[in-house]
């Protein structure tokens, strides 16, 4: 139950985020999640897209770092306190998170989380476990 | 295969005994046609008749770069234009090019060396050597083109540049040689495998690069590419241009033909004579250059050099080893040496790292500061901070491990560092001191 993100290093200099992003939107290229993890020379830009092989190569074409990674997708409702529920149980089966990023569904009932466990295998057992809704990529490119 | 077997394989008193002649008669025709050296002699109270073995060779002065550059154009031609047949020049950056002339003689004396040089890296008359040195004023395509035809191989002259069309031509042509720099052969790879041609593949089998200095993790890194022998050439234009030493396939260190170019390594502070082994600036003399002989010549790169026969293939020619630096473009960081080459072998070191770097110094507050640029290829990137952060540790802390200097090392976009057809660009010093 693991999807696929697309990870690009980018310089820390102005200009660098657009560029990236509107290769992808002149190609029609749908975002539905992204994340930005900077330090001062550099920054890691996450993307969840609804066309990840496409995306990959139009990056890879101009010539920027571009990584497909494996992060699970979490459901669950928007409301205050669920994000706890899930890290409640992450911290119980002892499983660190690399980093997590969020939104919300075009419903507005839901949401999703995005993470990438140090051990993925353990974290998704641990979630499976315990009941939680793990989405495919299908899934979260339709809701 | 060696080319001239009588002379590269000669019994070292033989060969002594040869360039001792040689000196004899080009430094009576230096003293007696150009006035530059006319003049030096004079000055220092030196006749030609004083220089009678190799042993009196540190007599003479020693000749600079700013020589060339002050007699521009033909001043320090021994010949007349008549009996001129080419002339080559350097880009000349900085004031006047440095002007250089051939007889038809030291034409085919060019051929003969670059075809010894072609035959030691391992070619032979079967090869189709693709030719991606520049042609023009610049020596290698010419130097190349000559020693390719004297050895009887099939040249294809694609000169540098327009990577597509190369890799088309090696394709359809089934080269099995490329000449070309270090950097260009490395670009050429790129370029191969980003429109899904594996060089590996090609019928390339034999690399002959030089005009830069390049490190052994380098020329892994080009085998390991192109799944080709990567043989290291040395040459000046001043000299002759390419044709000057060159690796046998064994690699263990560049034969100088010595027959025709004299060396000697010298500290380039007091301009003392060192033994064999121990790392200098190279000083050449030509033994039978017609139009442009030149006596001690202060080439600039540093090295050393052993007279011991190469075990592997006989040759008694003695060897250089790579070119370390060259003494201009080693850069003095906070009062300590550092050449472009140790930064490149630290970045080759460290897993995976590709050669494309940039080294800029900047003076802050009266402190110097190294920066080193470092494109961040697929096999480096990992999707975490702390990733990229521990690999730009690991450099960083090589690099003062290896230099003893603190660099910053900064993490650039792929092809972000301008790609040289030439000579690669490695270093910006913004200082002005």
């Amino acid at each position: 139950m693991k999807i696929k993100q697309l990870s690009l290093f980018l310089e820390n200099t102005s200009g660098r985020l657009v560029d990236a992003l509107s290769l992808l939107g002149d190609a029609r290229i749908n975002i539905r999640a992204l994340s930005l993890s900077d330090t001062s020379d550099f920054g890691i830009l996450r993307l969840i897209v609804n066309d990840v092989d496409r995306a990959y190569q139009i990056l890879t074409d101009k010539h920027y770092t571009v990584l497909k990674s494996d992060v699970v997708a979490v459901e669950v409702e928007d409301r205050p306190g669920a994000l706890v529920d899930i890290l409640r149980i992450l911290k119980d089966a002892e499983i660190n998170v690399e980093y997590t990023y969020a939104f919300v569904e075009r419903g507005g009932e839901q949401a999703i989380l995005i993470f990438r466990f140090d051990d993925m295998e353990k974290g998704i057992r641990a979630l499976q476990g315990k009941g939680v809704t793990l989405l495919t990529a299908d899934q979260v490119r339709t809701r | 295969m060696i080319f001239d077997g009588k002379h590269e394989c000669m019994p070292l008193d033989s060969l002594r005994e040869l360039q001792e002649k040689r000196l004899r008669a080009v430094v009576k025709v230096a003293y007696e046609k150009v006035a530059h050296y006319k003049r030096v002699f004079d000055e220092n109270r030196l006749k030609p008749e004083d220089i009678k073995t190799l042993d009196d060779l540190d007599k003479i002065p020693f000749t600079y770069k700013n020589d060339l550059r002050d007699n521009y154009p033909f001043g320090m031609l021994a010949v007349p234009l008549h009996d001129v047949a080419e002339i080559h020049a350097s880009s000349g950056t900085t004031g006047n090019p440095t002007v250089v002339a051939y007889t038809k003689n030291d034409i085919a004396l060019w051929s003969h060396v670059m075809a010894r040089t072609f035959a030691c890296a391992g070619a032979t008359p079967n090869d189709i050597v693709q030719n991606a040195y520049g042609y023009g004023l610049f020596t290698g395509g010419l130097g190349f083109h000559y020693g390719a035809l004297e050895l009887g191989a099939s040249i294809v002259p694609t000169s540098s540049g327009q990577t597509k069309r190369q890799l088309k031509l090696i394709q359809d042509f089934g080269s099995t040689v490329i000449t070309c720099t270090p950097s260009y052969s490395v670009h050429m790879a790129e370029e191969a495998m980003a429109s899904g041609i594996d060089p590996r593949t090609t019928t390339i089998r034999l690399g002959i690069l030089g005009a830069e200095p390049w490190s052994e993790e380098m020329r892994r890194e080009i085998e390991e590419k192109w799944a080709m022998d990567a043989i290291d050439i040395y040459g000046l234009s001043e000299i002759i241009g390419p044709g000057v030493a060159v690796e046998c396939p064994a690699k263990n260190g560049l034969h100088l033909f010595s027959d025709h170019f004299f060396p000697e390594i010298i500290n380039p502070e007091t301009g003392e004579r060192l033994p064999d082994g121990e790392r200098g600036e190279l000083v050449l003399t030509t033994l039978t250059k017609e139009a442009l002989p030149l006596l001690r010549f202060r080439v600039g790169d540093i090295t050393s050099i052993t007279h011991e026969p190469c075990e592997a293939c006989g040759r008694t020619m003695p060897r250089i080893a790579k070119i370390f630096g060259r003494t201009d473009d080693m850069l003095i960081i906070r009062g300590i040496n550092v050449f472009p080459s140790q930064i490149e072998s630290v970045l080759l070191s460290v897993e995976g790292a590709e050669p494309h770097y940039l080294i800029v110094v900047d003076r802050e507050r009266g402190l110097d500061r190294l920066e080193i640029q470092v494109e961040v290829s697929e096999k480096l990137f990992t999707d975490e901070v702390k990733g990229l952060e521990t690999l730009r540790d690991k450099i960083s802390d090589e690099i003062e491990n290896v230099l003893g200097v603190k660099a910053a090392v900064k993490l650039v976009e792929p092809q972000t560092i301008e790609r040289s057809m030439g000579k690669a660009k490695r270093v910006i010093d913004n200082r002005r001191i």
